[in-house]
């Protein structure tokens, strides 16, 4: 079987995604996107930002460019370069380029982790200008009425080196996404696992159990994502016990005296 | 190999007498060689070693342990024996002489409690493990303690020394956890939130009550562990049975079954001790421990009456913080709310809302850590708990932790009191003397920050050059050519490459260029001598280097800190706070610098060690330790003057590098060719001959370093 590829203005979400709404953040982003704000998520990793961001392309039918940053990504790879092509040189748009074009939704994963000079290719399009210079070509780009930025970070894990500038910051909507509530995350558990609902809250105590690590040992809890690994490895017969070592405690540390007390929480659980 | 013949009498009898100072100790050794010379070369040999490495500690000790150990040496296992010696040092250490001559004396009892220790979990082995897996079970932060049986007063967990009530460390282990999970589910299901000495006063033979109720409320809390944790139930059972515990008789397990309801409190279990009163109590079971509540009635009251304190001021300082955001109209009189989670079938201890005002705010952790804390013991939080705090109304001294001006603490009996601990290598015996430095960090008194500035005016030139110098290994970005990928089309090459093609030869595929940028990822520690003997010129130098390295180091933008170290005995390390890795080059830190005095001596391993953490807890892809020194390590009147100092010193420069630091010194001390190449490694030092050429060398010398 072929592998389906797609450009990337064509990139619709064709199916709806699964997604359980937290709180009003549907609602905020359609208004973001009604008056062509730019929006930034933040939150923990493995909480559903990307989610969230696909169930809204879906939702609002427009094609989705995600980019995830890098410390090597330059304001080039956004923006798009010259290639040579038979001796001659042509010039290729980057993903930002072309979702300003095109009218796609534009989402910059971890966007601390991209250079410096990136941020400076944003700022424009962020405020109400809404335009992409393209130095090299000596032109500017103004955004299609669709197009629409969106950014995500991590305030947990950040170093005093990687942090969201003010003048950054202050141009976007900003939702802030936690783990959801119990209940609502064994749900997602269960329908994403495929497991049943105890075993889904029984998942999300020993996720609770971690997140009470965080900062005696842990930087960051389980994760939802990880849950949802563990729901997977079980539902396809893996015992519980080893299925949490493999897709949730090992993933979350490498201490060993931290990786045995993990341990013992899942064998008490399950 | 060739097989040595063993040593003659007269041989050992030279070693002994040597060894052992038998001259002035009046030792009487016939016996011990007598028993020593038959004995094959390399027991011999074995044996001789170790006399000589603990008569460097003691020579009472090592005159015992050599008449003890010759009857051992088949017996015993190799490492046992080295353990027993190591034992007793570290007592002598300790407590002195007579309790490690017990310790060599009770050998059998040594090697008993060393066999127990093998199949059983030794406390301090476990704690690590077993206190995190508390932190994670939810509820109030435990700690975890050692004590002569397991119990909790509520706030700490205890556990005995060592568990070996079962035959395998895996058993045993599991005993240690069940333990650990039986107590805090004392404290997560309410254990304490009744009083137990009212409720049980009228029963005769009080004991017998308070046993029955524990039985009763070990099977409520059994009943609610395997609801919480099935997994660890599971253990529970099989230890329970693997300990040989009866069968509950037949009136008990119809309280089993009662108890067994998830709407049970510890009222519950206080309402069958009637009932269960004329039967005999079942036997304990293994994990369940024992049950103080005496202990726990004391810690509890104290712990209320601190946290509702705490929990009033906490909730003042919210309504304060929030009245500074608001404009004085929207000022309202707080009223706090608490109200379980709006949905959520199973209601956690450590869930809930806070509103005030009815606007649900977002209460900071060490507040919810105190509510829940706060529920456990009450099971809801009265309203009174919700009131904030008045003016005044409590004495800031009783929730405030006052910090203790460091030198009165040094003075008073408890001077090892939040100090830090470092263990140091005793080269004569071969080992770490436990705990042996008392270490504190101090800050130097600061002197004029104009310091800096007459410095500067007076290395002008230097100052210049050195900006320049500095300014120029700044890794900088860079253009790069010709490569493979890129920003931009590097026009030059593709003409190169068009023609190439033209002409009929291979085409470069490198058309790009690409901008490089690298950033210096260093981290350096510069620890300065502060003995006595820097005194006059050689701090002058110090203090001027310093100045120099800071100006450049500002250029070039690497992360790095100052600290001094001296002290006066392994009682009082003493490391001198000048600059910390996260402090801006301020007038402070100048005025530090200038305020560089010398004390007092050398006891450079101890030093070592507290900056190679302090070091290890920078990021950095390169971890620099920079020494300047004068001369050897050395203490007053102490061993560490000599040999001994010098391999701690070394063995710490070790450790550092272990850990990914590279030590470097740089010295004015002209015999330093005869010690530092043993303690840094041929071409880690640099010996300056004149001291006023230190501060023009040390830029010099950091930039060759990094580059």
């Amino acid at each position: 079987m072929n592998a389906r590829t797609l450009n990337p203005e064509s990139n619709f979400i064709e199916r709806e995604p699964y997604y359980e709404p937290v709180g009003g953040e549907i609602a905020i982003f359609e208004a973001a996107y009604a008056n062509r704000l730019p929006v930034l998520l933040k939150g923990p990793t493995g909480c559903g930002k990307t989610r969230f961001m696909e169930y809204m392309a879906w939702r609002l039918k427009r094609p989705l460019i995600t980019v995830s940053c890098h410390d090597d990504l330059t304001a080039s790879d956004l923006v798009g370069r010259y290639l040579v092509k038979g001796g001659e040189t042509c010039w290729v748009d980057g993903p930002l380029a072309r979702a300003v074009r095109s009218g796609a939704i534009c989402y910059l994963d971890e966007i601390v982790e991209a250079r410096k000079d990136t941020m400076v290719v944003i700022h424009p399009l962020a405020d109400d200008r809404r335009a992409l210079p393209m130095e090299k070509l000596g032109l500017i780009l103004e955004a299609n009425d669709d197009f629409c930025l969106a950014i995500s970070y991590n305030p947990g894990y950040q170093s005093v080196l990687k942090d969201l500038k003010q003048s950054t910051r202050q141009r976007f909507v900003a939702l802030e996404f936690d783990y959801p509530n119990a209940s609502l995350e064994a749900k997602i558990v269960a329908t994403e696992g495929r497991v049943d609902a105890a075993l889904a809250e029984r998942l999300v105590k020993f996720a609770q159990m971690t997140r009470n690590l965080k900062g005696s040992g842990l930087e960051e809890g389980a994760s939802t994502r990880l849950l949802i690994h563990a729901g997977k490895l079980i539902a396809n017969g893996v015992p519980p016990v080893v299925a949490c070592r493999s897709a949730i405690a090992q993933a979350i540390t490498d201490d060993a005296e931290m990786l045995a007390a993990v341990q013992e929480l899942s064998s008490s659980l399950f | 190999m060739q097989k040595l013949p063993p040593l003659s009498a007269e041989q050992i009898g030279i070693f002994l007498e040597a060894t052992l100072e038998a001259e002035f100790s009046f030792l009487r050794l016939d016996d011990l060689i007598a028993d020593i010379a038959p004995l094959p070369r390399a027991q011999q040999d074995y044996l001789l070693d170790w006399i000589k490495r603990i008569s460097t500690t003691n020579i009472e000790i090592a005159y015992q342990f050599a008449g003890r150990a010759v009857s051992l040496l088949d017996k015993l296992d190799r490492r046992v024996l080295e353990t027993w010696a190591l034992t007793a040092m570290d007592t002598y250490d300790r407590t002195g002489l007579r309790d490690a001559l017990l310790v060599i004396r009770n050998v059998e009892q040594f090697v008993h409690s060393s066999e127990i220790r093998t199949a059983g979990t030794v406390f301090e082995d476990v704690s690590g493990i077993l206190l995190t897996f508390v932190h994670g079970l939810s509820g109030r932060k435990l700690k975890l303690e050692q004590a002569d049986a397991p119990f909790t007063d509520s706030e700490t967990l205890f556990l005995p020394a060592v568990i070996s009530w079962m035959s395998t460390v895996e058993d045993n282990f599991s005993l240690a956890k069940a333990m650990v999970a039986f107590q805090w589910a004392q404290t997560r299901f309410g254990s304490f939130r009744a009083d137990l000495h009212e409720a049980l006063a009228d029963y005769p033979d009080q004991t017998h009550a308070l046993n029955c109720f524990f039985a009763l409320e070990t099977l409520r809390l059994e009943a609610c562990l395997a609801r919480e944790l099935p997994g660890l139930t599971r253990d529970m059972l099989r230890l329970k049975q693997q300990s040989g515990s009866a069968a509950l008789t037949p009136v008990w397990q119809a309280f089993e079954i009662r108890l067994a309801h998830p709407d049970t409190s510890v009222e519950t279990s206080l309402a069958c001790v009637a009932e269960a009163y004329p039967h005999p109590a079942p036997q304990p079971v293994c994990y369940q421990g024992e049950l103080r509540p005496d202990i726990v009635a004391g810690v509890l009251a104290a712990r209320l009456e601190r946290e509702k304190m705490l929990l009033r001021v906490k909730l003042s300082e919210l309504v304060d913080d929030l009245h500074k955001q608001q404009d004085e109209t929207e000022k309202k009189p707080p009223v706090f709310n608490l109200k379980p989670p709006e949905e959520g079938n199973t209601p956690q201890i450590d869930q809930f809302e806070i509103t005030l005002n009815d606007m649900p705010i977002a209460p900071p952790d060490d507040v919810r850590q105190l509510i829940t804390s706060i529920k456990l013991d009450l099971g809801d939080i009265p309203p009174e708990y919700l009131t904030p705090a008045g003016d005044g109304e409590y004495d800031p001294r009783l929730y405030q932790d006052e910090a203790r001006d460091p030198d009165d603490v040094w003075q008073g009996t408890y001077h090892e009191d939040g100090a830090f601990l470092y263990p140091e290598w005793d080269c004569g015996r071969k080992h770490y003397r436990k705990n042996w430095c008392v270490l504190r960090e101090k800050d130097v008194r600061p002197a004029e920050p104009g310091y800096v500035k007459d410095v500067l005016a007076r290395y002008g030139g230097l100052v210049k050059h050195l900006r320049k110098t500095f300014e120029a290994m700044r890794d900088e970005n860079r253009m790069e050519k010709r490569q493979v990928q890129g920003d931009e089309v590097d026009i030059d090459a593709l003409v190169e490459a068009l023609a190439d093609a033209r002409d009929g030869s291979e085409m470069s595929d490198r058309l790009f260029t690409r901008m490089h940028r690298s950033e210096r990822n260093i981290a350096v520690m510069f620890m300065i001598d502060m003995s006595g003997s820097t005194k006059g010129w050689i701090n002058d130098a110090e203090r001027e280097a310093l100045v120099l390295l800071a100006e450049a180091l500002e250029v070039l933008g690497d992360r790095y800190a100052i600290y001094g170290f001296s002290g006066i005995t392994r009682k009082r390390c003493e490391i001198f706070r000048i600059k910390r890795f996260d402090e801006p080059y301020t007038p402070e830190v100048k005025a530090r610098i200038a305020g560089i005095t010398p004390q007092e001596y050398t006891r450079m391993g101890v030093a070592i060690r507290h900056l190679s953490k302090l070091l290890m807890e920078v990021e950095a892809r390169t971890k620099l330790l920079i020494t300047l020194s004068d001369g050897k390590p050395d203490d007053y009147f102490d061993v560490y003057r000599g040999q001994y100092g010098i391999e701690d010193t070394r063995q710490s420069l070790i450790e550092a590098r272990r850990a990914g630091i590279h030590p470097f010194c740089i010295t004015i001390d002209r015999e330093a060719k005869a010690y530092l190449p043993h303690m840094y490694g041929a071409a880690n030092y640099i010996e300056i001959d004149d001291v006023k050429k230190l501060p023009l060398k040390a830029a010099d010398i950091y930039r060759k370093l990094t580059t």
